[in-house]
């Protein structure tokens, strides 16, 4: 959806903070910080609640067959819009399909659309703040100035022109449709985790263990990889987190607006998409409701997983 | 201050130019310009060639881009699939989208902002834990399930909006509005609540109260005044993403906007309507984030001092 | 000078009698966290008469500054709780008053200045703006007037410029500049007691100076009771008429200033006197206090000091901690072996101390280790090295 632009400002704010409570606490090879941070974690409900939804989430995307035995891709049009009955707990939807088998079977697509664009947007955004943070100058101006152009791309509207010029057609294979999205989505999210890991370098740098090491005679690349990098790792991974949230949204949205994944792909943005429209949602509301919960739900356990470890880098908002 | 303002307008100047690179790149010179042109069939090679020219898509890439810039700057933006120009389809439907969207800032403040404060002066009691718990569900739900279940519940089934905004009239744009700007609602309640909490940490909130000022003050202007100067940034950045957002809005409440018109020149295939589309749409942000920015320095004396 | 000072007629309802300002009663105070509760103050008393200055001395984390808080009611509460005693203003328990009557005291009656200049002005207010504020909101005056009053102050507590610079903000004053816009506005309403919180520690030396005889000239002029808030012997020495030493949350000793130097009654005392650097001596190794400071979840049995203690008996280890009790002229001690120290001859500082330089306190230290979200070693061992003077003050001392 539209979210990770809303996400700038506060997060921005909050990576300087969760910056803050790292720069507080010097660790080499961050340890005393990450453990300090787990025994936080442990305490912390929302962060198991969180844990084990996304642990049922990426099991119904690996072995949906856990799951249900049906069929996602059969339809019998003759039981079309059944309301939810024994046989199938959420009904059937307007072509026959059985929706509890295609909300378990859609969450491949998001989860697979999420953490890899995560997954990107921390290596390519990690490397790019790092660099630039670093390094300071000219190169840090001209990285920064490539990412303005790209931050100039709200999420979706960027989402939508890109996937506009390279089209899935129905029928196009999963993974390539799917890559795409991961593609696209990295393609403008990256310069905001590159501003957060920018800006959390900076303020690990001038610390005096790492002038210390400095002084001490440590290599370019030791100091960033024993000093910097653990310390300043935090606010990232708290982005990353929450952005996975943020990119199934999007993908969804994208789907739902018909120009991201692509029938007969099963994904819950289209089914949600099929649902939709006032006519159907008065008859049907169970179509549009499943998928739409499983969705939300999806997208709640990654905020709060993110939340959760925000709070334990930065124990001062508690 | 001054000197910030004109430094801050010359670095939007390359990230406005190379912004409209992209888009120009991406729908024009990588993709197919006149997919769409002919309805669903391919074009006529004559019309092809025709097209081909009238953008001098056969010049290397900055040099199309030059005259493409050259279009924009005389108001161009190209011609819709019905043969309208873009600039005067958008004319027509931004009054739309500006209420819509002034509609959802004004929920966002309004409501946003009391929960944020509520919560944030009674940190860790019922109050601020519903407001996490609400405004955490709220993040979680994408716009376009909101905008459903608004729909039939506010507009279906109890009847107290329009469930439809055809007209754009204000009273019909509500209910659009208030969806549109829910997601950001939440996020400047969050915003607010925790801008509050670490403020009444300070130091100089504790001064406000040492100097015997009354809690209603210490909070509403020793507090408050420090508190809104991210969310004023917040708002800024969320411009862009309200946009993004319209498209989702408008689309499910059929309200006549650039959002809903975007979207439908994306299933036409209309290259030129989207580009045109976006590219206001960009451009509206980035002057909202120099605003915003500019902004900040007012409102916080240690930027524009500097 | 004097003349354009008393700003306002002071017609206050407040009158002390026999010039006693001020008496603290077997004050408490507690911060309940999630880790458990820090008894951060157990039972401080003290008074304060008409232009006398107290100073309360300890390392952080000893309670002064929460003591500070308190008499001002402004601890954080959550998570800080007064659980007992009286704090008495002009005979009356200020404790017991309700919140509305009690913020007429702050301000016009008792008010307060602050360690960090710079975070504890409102960064986004005209200093001129936030002095007339006193003015405006306590008396009412109208905006012209509370920024002449402002204007006046500034001159007052000698800022150059005052007049151009009402409008400026915090951060475009220098820390001296900005500590004495905190005193100008601590000072305004001419209140009768000044509370200042480790006024100088954020400042350099040379400025230093001048805040204490600024603060000290003041409060002659005012005749205000002052409460000298320091973790600095040296700052000390030439301003205070008694020092209160607090402990883990007590007042260890309490004396007329050339008495606790010439000879003090508590081991804690001697253990801070002989950290003191001295130029008479050099070459000599510093003497510390070994150990830590106790954690507040967890104050030792009897005297909290008995494990850093040289002269620790077995009495000093059984509950209850040894009484403040009267161990000489004009002095009090909580210690079971007082009389020993003071029978002892000529240790350890007669010649007065030197002006020692506390190495930085390390800001809100105080308040942080009894909130204790942290993990207690580490703000414990900050602490040790920026009160009882590591190598820091070492280097700064014998430099002079």
């Amino acid at each position: 959806m539209t979210d990770t632009e809303q996400l700038t400002a506060e997060t921005r704010d909050e990576a300087a903070r969760a910056g803050g409570s790292a720069v507080n606490t010097p660790v080499a090879g961050g340890r005393s910080l990450w453990a300090d941070a787990w025994r936080e974690l442990r305490h912390n409900p929302l962060f198991w609640i969180s844990a084990v939804l996304i642990l049922l989430i990426v099991l119904m995307a690996v072995v949906p067959q856990l799951f249900t035995s049906t069929d996602p891709t059969y339809a019998n049009l003759s039981t079309a819009r059944t309301p939810p009955n024994r046989a199938h707990i959420f009904g059937i939807d307007n072509q026959g399909y059985d929706i509890y088998a295609r909300t378990i079977h859609g969450a491949r697509a998001s989860v697979l659309v999420g953490l890899g664009t995560a997954v990107f947007t921390l290596i390519i955004g990690g490397f790019f703040g790092l660099v630039a943070g670093y390094a300071g100058g000219w190169l840090d101006a001209v990285l920064q100035r490539i990412g303005d152009i790209f931050f100039a791309f709200p999420l979706l509207l960027g989402g939508l022109v890109f996937l506009y010029t390279f089209p899935s057609n129905p029928g196009d294979p999963f993974i390539e449709m799917v890559a795409k999205i991961i593609l696209v989505l990295t393609i403008i999210a990256w310069p905001q985790t590159a501003r957060v890991m920018r800006a959390s370098v900076l303020q690990v740098k001038p610390s005096d263990y790492i002038q210390a090491a400095r002084a001490l005679g440590a290599s370019g690349p030791r100091i960033i990889f024993r000093h910097i990098l653990p310390n300043a790792l935090g606010p990232v991974i708290v982005i990353a987190t929450i952005n996975l949230g943020v990119f199934i949204g999007v993908e969804a949205t994208l789907s739902f607006l018909g120009i991201g994944l692509q029938p007969p792909t099963i994904s819950w943005g289209i089914d949600i998409s099929n649902a939709s429209g006032i006519g159907l949602v008065r008859a049907a509301p169970y179509m549009l409701l499943f998928p739409s919960i499983f969705l939300s739900i999806t997208v709640l356990a990654f905020i709060m997983l993110g939340d959760a470890v925000r709070d334990a880098l930065d124990p001062k908002l508690r | 201050m001054v000197s910030y303002t004109i430094r801050r307008i010359l670095q939007m100047i390359p990230v406005l130019l190379g912004a409209t690179f992209i888009l120009f790149a991406a729908v024009f010179a990588l993709g197919d310009p006149s997919a769409g042109r002919c309805g669903q069939r391919p074009c006529p090679p004559g019309y092809i060639a025709k097209f081909r020219a009238e953008y001098h898509l056969d010049q290397p890439l900055l040099v199309q881009y030059g005259y493409y810039l050259g279009k924009l700057f005389r108001g161009d933006l190209g011609t819709s699939f019905y043969g309208n120009p873009v600039a005067h389809e958008l004319a027509i439907r931004y009054p739309t989208t500006i209420k819509l969207t002034v509609i959802a800032i004004l929920c966002e403040v309004i409501i946003g902002v009391a929960a944020g404060v509520l919560a944030g002066i009674r940190k860790g009691r019922f109050l601020d834990n519903l407001v996490l718990i609400s405004t955490l569900l709220v993040i979680s739900i994408p716009v376009f399930v909101i905008g459903n279940l608004a729909q039939l519940v506010f507009g279906v089934k109890l009847e107290w909006f329009p469930p439809t905004a055809g007209q754009g009239s204000l009273y019909e744009l509500l209910l659009p509005g208030f969806v549109l700007g829910a997601l950001s609602v939440a996020y400047i309640s969050r915003l607010t609540r925790n801008s509050v909490v670490e403020n009444l940490r300070t130091d100089y909130v504790r001064t406000a109260r040492a100097k015997g000022l009354s809690n209603a003050r210490v909070i509403s202007v020793h507090t408050l005044r420090n508190s809104l100067i991210p969310v004023v940034t917040f708002i800024g950045t969320d411009i862009g993403s309200l946009m993004g957002g319209a498209i989702v809005t408008e689309r499910i409440f059929n309200v006549n906007g650039i959002g809903n018109f975007i979207f439908r020149s994306i299933n036409q295939k209309d290259g030129q309507s989207v580009v045109g589309a976006v590219l206001i749409l960009v451009v509206v942000y980035l002057v909202m984030n120099l605003i915003v920015d500019l902004l900040y320095g007012v409102l916080d004396p240690r930027i524009s001092n500097d | 000078m004097a003349s354009t000072t008393k700003l306002v007629d002071k017609t206050s309802s407040w009158q002390p009698t026999d010039g006693l300002l001020l008496e603290v009663d077997d004050l408490q105070v507690e911060f309940r966290t999630r880790d458990g509760v820090a008894k951060a103050i157990n039972g401080v008393s003290f008074e304060l008469r008409e232009g006398e200055t107290l100073s309360i001395l300890g390392e952080s984390g000893s309670g002064k500054s929460v003591s500070a808080q308190a008499i001002m009611g402004i601890l954080d509460s959550p998570p800080g709780f007064i659980t007992g005693g009286q704090v008495r203003y002009c005979g009356t328990d200020i404790l017991t008053l309700p919140e509305e009557q009690r913020r007429r005291i702050r301000g016009p009656e008792i008010s307060m200045v602050f360690q960090d200049a710079l975070s504890a002005l409102n960064p986004v207010f005209p200093v001129g703006w936030q002095i007339a504020e006193m003015f405006r909101k306590h008396r009412g005056t109208n905006r012209t007037d509370a920024m002449a009053q402002a204007v006046r102050l500034m001159e007052r507590v000698q800022i150059p410029g005052a007049k151009q610079r009402v409008r400026a903000y915090p951060h475009q004053f220098s820390g001296g500049m900005r500590q004495r816009i905190m005193i100008a506005m601590a000072i305004a309403l001419d209140p009768a007691v000044l509370i200042a919180d480790e006024p100088t520690t954020a400042l350099d030396v040379t400025v230093q100076a001048q805040i204490m005889s600024l603060l000290k000239e003041l409060q002659t002029e005012r005749r205000m009771g002052l409460i000298l808030i320091t973790h600095d012997l040296g700052v000390v020495a030439d301003v205070a008429d008694r020092i209160a030493v607090m402990y883990a949350g007590r007042i260890v000793e309490q004396a007329d200033v050339f008495d606790l130097y010439a000879q003090p009654g508590h081991p804690y005392t001697e253990g801070l006197l002989e950290s003191i650097p001295r130029l008479d001596q050099k070459g000599q190794r510093l003497a510390a206090i070994g150990g830590l400071p106790p954690n507040l979840m967890h104050i030792p049995s009897g005297c909290p000091f008995h494990p850093r203690c040289r002269y620790a008996e077995d009495v000093c280890r059984a509950d209850p901690p040894p009484p403040l009790r009267e161990v000489g002229v004009h002095r009090l001690a909580a210690c079971h072996v007082s009389e020993r120290l003071l029978a002892k001859e000529g240790t350890p500082a007669q010649a007065g101390p030197a002006p020692a330089t506390g190495a930085g306190d390390g800001g809100g230290g105080d308040a942080g280790a009894h909130h204790g979200d942290h993990g207690d070693e580490r703000g414990g061992d900050g602490d040790m090295d920026g009160d009882m003077g590591g190598d820091g003050d070492v280097e700064g001392g014998s430099g002079r």
